[in-house]
């Protein structure tokens, strides 16, 4: 069977900078295929050229037998996309949204009324329908345009940081939906985010990129059984020396800062921890709290990158960002 | 075939959305009113134009600045939907740029069409002499008008990154092509300055104008050109705007 999307050596350049360098991934068909990293990883690059909304500066992609670049007309009709930034018309209704939708990608006619009222059904969002959109919540909002997607019956459904600014509730319901979505449309999913959680509760397989490139692809199990051993979070006084201390006479060499917290990825917690509690002891270092814990995704970057992708992520407030970037030019 | 649904859903997309902004619509019988009323009372007494009253003589000529200041207001669409996401959707459809350049303009024009038809229900209520048979002959010319004039605000909206820059454009546009097309005075004849003549040849709604009040006035205007030389350059005019639209669509991300 081929893949559903197969990049080739796709790169995009501004100038000297390579916002996403030589990748060739492979996404198969009938997976959620998650692409994971900070904000700039290249992520959003990535997915705007297979949607042939960006030219690569070299290197193509094929998507559903199509080339993104000679082809991008079949490409974009066998496609459907979920942008990270609003894409509706607020004044009109969510039916009136879903009919120029079916229009604008050539849904028959006499199918239209029956292919809206199942989407409409599917997000349950029927009692809505003929309501303006301004009325919507962002919840809501992000459904209809979840169901928008799939309304032309697309083989491939990109999913651009579906849940950026929304609360946990709507999250989850999100979640749930473009699972139930993906079985009863037996469609391939490429998502992006920069959740971890994310990342690992939806996909079949990740991509973690940073700078532009792909930087370990594997299943969010393997992903995490790579790391071998238990994460310490310790909070101390002195989280510097501490780590300074471990590294120099218990050889824990991975070791991170952040916020004040030290981390620790050690083989096993439970004999590490008391050892660390020994040492700074006689240091004179008061813990306050040690925590051991089992390596998620975010450790798993940290590993690969060196760097925590909450640093990038953590500092910025998501929602404001998100209406800034609502321009396009 | 499936472009025609596409162009169908795009036109009417900016008709619902320019009926249900019912503010704008009541609006904007506003301020043709006050020029055809208060303008005309106070300037008309001043200017004297041989064989026609000076009401008479505006009306055309209010009716083709409804056109342009519409025209122009139309392009706004453009900015509001790459400012709130919705041209993302249309941009990445498989729909040609043509197309949706076309769909957009043609929904903007119906809508300054309507505007340009509440003109002429009001020089009916203040007994602006004409037969019905001249608004048939006058709804060709204003749609002429119209489409050169929608796609230059879609043109430039879509070159335009936020919604204040292009009220600032628009005013500067708006104005010289409103008082150097001979709506409000006769471009013509003794004294009349020659840059302002020669300004006046370059403006499409010159010759709109013009045409317009040989519909609507008939014999007793005397027109700059004849008639079959207004609709030629109005139809270039717009196939020009149409070509130089589709291209500035085409390279909108």
């Amino acid at each position: 069977m081929p893949p559903a999307i197969e990049a080739l050596r796709l790169t995009k350049a501004y100038g000297s900078f390579k916002a996403v360098d030589s990748l060739d991934i492979t996404v198969e068909k009938g997976e959620i295929f998650g692409l994971l990293g900070p904000n700039g990883a290249g992520k959003t690059t990535t997915v705007s050229m297979l949607c042939t909304i960006l030219k690569p500066t070299s290197g193509t992609a094929i998507v559903n037998g199509f080339d993104i670049v000679r082809q991008a007309n079949q490409v974009r009709k066998s496609i459907g996309i979920v942008f990270q930034d609003p894409s509706i018309d607020d004044r009109l209704t969510g039916r009136e949204n879903l009919s120029m939708h079916a229009n604008l990608y050539g849904v028959p006619v006499s199918e239209q009324r029956d292919r809206i009222a199942r989407i409409l059904k599917l997000v349950e969002l029927e009692d809505r329908a003929d309501d303006m959109l301004r009325t919507y919540s962002g919840g809501m909002r992000r459904r209809l345009e979840l169901g928008r997607g799939l309304l032309h019956y697309p083989t491939v459904l990109f999913l651009d940081e579906p849940t950026v600014g929304l609360d946990p509730q709507t999250r989850d319901h999100i979640w749930k939906y473009i699972k139930e979505l993906k079985e009863a449309h037996d469609i391939t999913v490429v998502l992006t985010t920069h959740y971890m959680d994310e990342a690992d509760r939806l996909s079949d397989r990740i991509a973690i990129m940073d700078h532009g490139k792909v930087v370990v692809l594997d299943t969010p199990a393997t992903l995490k059984g790579t790391l071998e051993g238990d994460v310490i979070t310790v909070q101390a006084n002195n989280p510097e020396a501490l780590s300074e201390l471990v590294t120099k006479w218990l050889d824990f060499s991975k070791t991170r800062l952040y916020d004040g917290v030290l981390e620790i990825t050690v083989p096993n917690g439970k004999t590490a921890m008391p050892r660390i509690m020994e040492i700074a002891t006689h240091n004179n270092i008061y813990i306050e709290s040690i925590l051991s814990r089992e390596p998620d995704l975010e450790d798993v970057f940290l590993h690969y990158t060196g760097r925590s992708i909450r640093e990038d992520s953590t500092k910025e407030l998501h929602g404001l960002a998100a209406i800034h970037r609502r321009a396009i030019r | 075939m499936s472009e025609l649904h596409a162009l169908y859903t795009l036109w009417l997309r900016e008709i619902k959305r320019f009926l249900r902004d019912r503010v704008r619509v009541v609006v904007s019988f506003i301020q043709p009113l006050l020029w055809l009323v208060v303008f005309a009372a106070g300037f008309g007494a001043r200017l004297v134009i041989p064989g026609i009253d000076y009401q008479q003589y505006l009306f055309p000529g209010i009716i083709g600045q409804t056109l342009l200041f519409t025209a122009m207001f139309m392009g706004i669409s453009v900015i509001w939907d790459k400012e709130f996401g919705f041209m993302k959707e249309v941009l990445v459809s498989p729909v040609s740029r043509f197309t949706i350049f076309i769909g957009k303009m043609l929904g903007d024009s119906t809508a300054a069409l309507i505007q340009g038809l509440i003109v002429f229900a009001f020089g009916f209520i203040l007994g602006i002499p004409f037969n019905p048979l001249t608004l048939i002959a006058a709804l060709p010319v204003m749609l002429l008008i119209t489409i050169g004039l929608v796609s230059v605000g879609l043109i430039i909206a879509s070159f335009m990154g936020s919604l204040e820059n292009f009220g600032a454009v628009q005013t500067f546009i708006n104005l010289p092509i409103f008082f150097l097309s001979g709506s409000l005075f006769p471009i013509s004849g003794v004294g009349t300055p020659e840059w302002l003549q020669i300004a006046a040849r370059f403006n499409p709604l010159t010759y709109g104008v013009d045409a317009l009040r040989t519909v609507i006035l008939g014999s007793v205007w005397v027109p700059l050109n004849p008639l079959y030389i207004n609709i030629g350059v109005l139809c270039l005019f717009d196939v020009a705007m149409i070509g130089v639209g589709t291209w500035a669509f085409s390279r909108m991300k």
